[in-house]
């Protein structure tokens, strides 16, 4: 084989099995760093003996014993240093007593639980968020440090610090590499939900030069969410997310000018939208709906971007359904920016006055003070409802 | 990116012989390995082309309509899927894992799908337009 070809069918292989790779060595060795390094160690084995040897038929097989002979190296290394200080303790007692099988066995049904342990991980509470989305995009991603560092405008030695750092910060916490319990769940679960959606904004809110790597992100993002509902496939609020990023993600080829300058979701090109997205966001926005419970942010964000993917023309837009949205959204989070856009909503659902004046009712928050977004918001009603004035005005033109 | 991994057509498959259950599982687990690996888009199997046709285009525009079923039985198309990869070659390592679909040699052929921009200049906004309308019509429809 080739020697590029060889090097081309590991970087492949390695995108695919890399994540189920680290995630089974973490729920053996109890820590993502050592389990990142057996990876890492496997992988350089890989590049020395696979362009001479060719790609083995069951590539992730082969790395994962790889990895794991080179685990039971280490363990030994350590026994030996410990006998040595005659510090033949617990801890070899033990492994005695329970032999080494445990350690030689990974059912193939453990696979899942084992990613979803390590996303859970890569995402815990005690990082934070920036630590949590370079870790997540290393370990679970797959992208190197110098991928993420391109991806998010920042220094290769800084995001290498910031993974080095939440490495130890989770070893240090002793954090377990597990599925949290009933109790812990949802607000883990929110976490992990909160870094995948951070990814895709990264990549979303983007825009010039690095508009190419900026997709990848997007993409990376959605593919998270996709591993994450086929793991955790009855969370409403996983469904939810993944639908939102899609049809927010549908809009892409619409969303910039030939000037490369933004242009608003009522005046966007719809013909431009991407079919594929739109399709997959909706189907996936009914599965959410279908489960029964009630909706959460998420879900309820990709409600709205539903009505809009919907609406063929900006006309067509079922504001009323919009603002039924919102009402849930503003319950939810009670946030003044959401009361915003659901005033605007209002706006275009039951006229102008009664967007105005719920406006009107927001002008004293001081969460919005200097929030350019209101005096916008304000234009366009008045706009509008100056426009519907001088239409009621004018006496009907004749017909031709 | 986009690829379209395209199954391609075998005697078996143009004889609508039935793909044995041992292949069918294997196809459900590798399809639900793509699935979960958040790399499946899409993917559908096609009926063989004698309930097909075709609609051939003259060179002066004029058009004639041929029903199945056709000859050339490597060449034709019995199924698809569409994925979203990082790079070309991990389309590549997907469809090498891909259980053999038919009970004899056949072949999977892999391309990139273009993006609206790929087409550059060729591709009018009038054009794009066009294309992109017809397309959200049809989604619309389903």
């Amino acid at each position: 084989m080739e020697r590029e070809d060889a090097r081309r069918a590991i970087d492949a292989v390695w995108r695919i099995e890399s994540a189920r790779l680290i995630a089974g060595l973490a729920r053996m060795t109890g820590d993502v760093g050592v389990a990142e390094d057996l990876a890492q160690d496997a992988l350089l084995a890989a590049l020395e003996q696979w362009p001479a040897a060719g790609v083995p038929d069951n590539p992730g097989a082969w790395l994962m014993t790889t990895a794991k002979n080179r685990a039971i190296d280490r363990i030994r290394h350590r026994e030996m240093a410990a006998r040595k200080q005659e510090q033949l303790g617990h801890e070899v007692e033990l492994r005695a007593r329970h032999g080494e099988p445990d350690l030689a066995a990974i059912a193939d049904d453990e696979i899942g639980d084992d990613l979803l342990s390590l996303i859970f991980t890569a995402c815990h509470p005690v990082l934070a968020t920036e630590a949590r989305v370079a870790l997540t995009l290393r370990l679970v991603g797959s992208l190197t440090t110098a991928e993420i560092a391109a991806a998010f405008l920042v220094k290769e030695s800084t995001v290498a610090q910031r993974i080095v750092r939440a490495k130890r910060t989770l070893a240090e916490a002793r954090v377990p590499i597990e599925v949290p319990g009933a109790a812990e769940r949802e607000q883990r679960l929110a976490s992990v939900l909160e870094v995948i959606y951070a990814i895709f904004n990264e990549g979303y809110a983007a825009s010039g030069g690095e508009e190419l790597i900026r997709v990848d992100l997007c993409e990376e993002a959605m593919r998270l969410g996709r591993i994450l509902v086929g793991l955790a496939p009855r969370e409403p609020e996983v469904l939810g997310l993944v639908a939102l990023m899609e049809l927010q993600a549908s809009r892409f080829p619409a969303r910039t000018g030939a000037a490369g300058e933004a242009i608003p979701l009522l005046e966007q090109d719809r013909s431009r939208w991407d079919f594929v997205l739109i399709g997959r966001g909706l189907k996936g926005l009914e599965r959410a709906e279908a489960l029964g419970r009630p909706l959460g942010p998420y879900a309820l964000q990709a409600g709205i971007a539903a009505c809009h993917a919907r609406a063929r023309t900006p006309e067509q837009t079922d504001w009323e359904r919009i603002v039924a949205f919102y009402d849930g959204l503003a319950a939810i989070t009670g946030s003044p920016v959401v009361r915003l856009n659901r005033a605007v909503a209002v706006g275009m659902a039951f006229g102008p006055a009664a967007g105005l004046e719920l406006l009107d009712g927001l002008s004293g928050e001081p969460a919005l003070a200097g929030y350019h977004l209101l005096p916008a918001a304000r234009g366009e009603l008045l706009e509008r409802s100056g426009a519907r004035k001088r239409r009621q005005r004018s006496s009907p033109a004749p017909p031709r | 990116m986009r690829v379209m991994a395209i199954v391609k057509a075998t005697e078996d498959s143009e004889a609508s012989v039935m793909p044995s259950e041992e292949m069918l599982t294997e196809m459900g687990a590798f399809n639900e390995e793509l699935v979960k690996a958040g790399v499946m888009l899409g993917g559908e199997g096609l009926h063989p082309t004698s309930k097909g046709a075709r609609v051939s285009f003259g060179g002066s525009g004029e058009r004639t309509v041929i029903d199945g079923p056709f000859t050339e039985t490597k060449e034709l198309i019995a199924g698809f899927w569409l994925l979203q990869v990082r790079s070309f070659d991990e389309a590549v390592e997907w469809m090498k894992r891909c259980p053999n679909p038919h009970n004899e040699p056949g072949e999977i052929e892999i391309r990139q799908v273009f993006e609206a921009d790929d087409f550059g200049e060729e591709f009018t906004p009038e054009l794009r337009e066009q294309e992109d309308r017809l397309r959200q019509q049809v989604e619309q429809n389903q």
